[in-house]
């Protein structure tokens, strides 16, 4: 399969509520084998592109294509080549762990026996197989999110769709299914997954779109994104006089500065003079590091809380 | 082993067969509900009750209650199937999502609800006609036509059920169509007591009642005659079925296809 050639389109899509456009006017393309991430804030209409990719939100306008099907005719067959790990665990409370893993099956058309070998092999690889018989009550956040995963593997499909597969995650829970995910990718598969987490998002992601306000306001490889929108380095000074500080120094016009709270951040090409003059203010605290996908995130959808 | 779409005939099958493996697991008490029940209420109002009223229309009255008991049962097997049990695998386990998320659509889904609530009332009757039937209440064979019936007025039954949890935010909406529906065509279709001895506007409102329709083919068959204008008493079953599918469809998805 050619690397590059996409495997989900969007082109000019739009989906209204009311007054309110949820989806303003997104083109997108993902290429197959990649992982590619949404990213936004609450209410940013990353779910809402993910459930019209699935045929379950009609767009408005626009034209939304995925295997080089058109998914307002063709959603059910496209369905057939994709896995879904919603937002929420829906995984049956009345089935055990293998059970879920046999009756999702069936809603693909396959039976019991002709997935037998690939269920087995699903337990394995999300850490299951001694849990096969447990009901979903008996399980811990992280093995629900890993049955949801492999559940969402039962028809073997070329393109996953993950809607914030690691929320409520502790960190643990949330490392394996990253390795997972890695795996995944690394057998050929598409990804494409909706997160909060920027860390997530800059480790797995070779490509990924920031989403605000239904509108696509960045595209790129996570490194990109940092270089083109972002300067290097970062300062955080934070601690009494902070801000003082911050207003009696000499700052050079090209330094961006932000004042959050008691903290300072310092948006720098080079950080030598900061770090040097800091270190001569021991009532202050810093943290200096490289500028990571958070800062670009905040950059470009500001401060303000979302709800 | 690749995904393969079933022929749309077959869609609803791996949901219909996903609620009898979920029911298999309770089977206990389904069972102990769907037998014990109705001999609580025959022995009790049957012979109880009963003995003080004699004969209803030429029968015993616990032959009388039995016919009915089996169309009543039918009615709340499959209305509490379609509500409060179609809910929650709707709005509260997302099951339904789980299954929009597959090759499955809103129509397969609710196709396969309603033959499964046809499905549970055919159940909870075979376990009253065993009952009914080692009491002695049963005429002959002919009962067993009752079966193919009771399916249908479960289905007719679960569609009208599945619009009213189209549009239900929690469960005590129910208690709406319950109170306001369910409960007035339980006193007032024969179950109990024959419609004609009620006032004549009532035996007319009465006359637009599925339960109503459903009684004049059951209860006939209970008692070793065959039904009356078994066309029309179909058909009414039939449209009440027809009519409330697109309906209910309609109203899920804009539910659930936002």
């Amino acid at each position: 399969m050619n690397v590059t050639s996409p495997i989900v389109r969007l082109d000019a899509l739009v989906k209204c509520y009311g007054q309110q456009r949820v989806v303003d006017n997104v083109t997108l393309q993902v290429n197959s084998g990649e992982c590619f991430g949404l990213l936004g804030p609450n209410g940013a209409g990353k779910t809402t592109t993910l459930r019209m990719m699935l045929g379950l939100t009609r767009p408005d306008s626009g034209k939304l294509t995925i295997l080089d099907r058109d998914t307002s005719k063709h959603a059910r067959e496209i369905r057939c080549q994709i896995g879904v790990v919603p937002q929420m665990d829906n995984l049956d409370p009345d089935f055990s762990v293998i059970e879920n893993l046999r009756t999702y099956a069936s809603y693909f058309g396959l039976r019991a026996k002709q997935v037998a070998d690939r269920i087995q092999q699903l337990l394995e690889f999300a850490h299951l197989t001694s849990k096969a018989n447990a009901t979903i009550e008996s399980l811990s956040g992280g093995m629900k999110r890993r049955l949801t995963l492999a559940r969402s593997l039962v028809n073997d499909p070329q393109l996953l769709i993950l809607d914030e597969p690691t929320t409520g995650l502790d960190p643990q829970a949330r490392q394996h299914i990253w390795q997972r995910l890695r795996e995944l990718k690394q057998a050929g598969r598409t990804l494409i997954l909706t997160t909060h987490y920027m860390e997530e998002a800059q480790r797995l992601c070779d490509r990924l779109a920031i989403m605000d306000q239904g509108q696509v306001i960045a595209v790129g490889a996570p490194q990109e994104l940092i270089q083109i929108h972002i300067e290097p380095h970062v300062i955080e000074v934070y601690g009494n006089g902070a801000e003082q500080w911050s207003r009696q120094y000499p700052m050079p016009a090209q330094v961006r500065v932000e004042r959050v709270g008691e903290t300072v951040f310092l948006y720098t090409q080079d950080e030598k003079p900061f770090i040097d003059d800091l270190c001569r203010h021991p009532q202050l605290q810093f943290l200096h590091r490289r500028a990571n996908l958070e800062d670009v995130f905040l950059k470009l959808t500001g401060r303000d809380l979302r709800e | 082993m690749k995904p393969n779409l079933a022929s749309p005939w077959w869609r609803w099958y791996p949901v219909w067969s996903r609620n009898v493996r979920v029911w298999r697991k309770l089977l206990g008490p389904a069972l102990l509900g769907n037998i014990g029940e109705p001999l609580l209420y025959l022995l009790a109002l049957g012979y109880g009750l009963g003995s003080f009223l004699g004969e209803l229309q030429g029968l015993p009255y616990v032959v009388y209650l039995a016919s009915g008991m089996v169309c009543a049962s039918a009615m709340n097997t499959a209305s509490f199937e379609g509500m409060y049990s179609a809910y929650t695998r709707m709005a509260v386990q997302d099951t339904w999502l789980g299954m929009l998320t597959a090759p499955l659509d809103i129509r397969d889904v609710l196709v396969a609800e309603i033959i499964w609530a046809g499905t549970k009332s055919l159940i909870s009757v075979a376990a009253i006609l065993v009952v009914a039937g080692v009491m002695g209440l049963i005429a002959d064979l002919r009962a067993l036509l009752v079966l193919p019936l009771a399916w249908l007025l479960g289905c007719c039954f679960g569609a009208m059920a599945l619009m009213v949890t189209a549009v239900a935010r929690n469960y005590d909406f129910f208690l709406y169509y319950f109170t306001l529906l369910i409960t007035p065509m339980l006193l007032l279709s024969g179950v109990f007591f024959p419609v004609a001895s009620m006032p004549g506007y009532i035996q007319a409102g009465a006359a637009f009642l599925p339960l109503y329709h459903a009684i004049a083919l059951m209860r006939p068959l209970m008692i070793g005659t065959w039904p009356i204008n078994t066309i029309l008493h179909l058909t009414v079953l039939l449209l009440y079925t027809v009519a409330a599918f697109p309906l209910a469809l309609h109203l899920i998805r804009r539910r659930l296809m936002k």
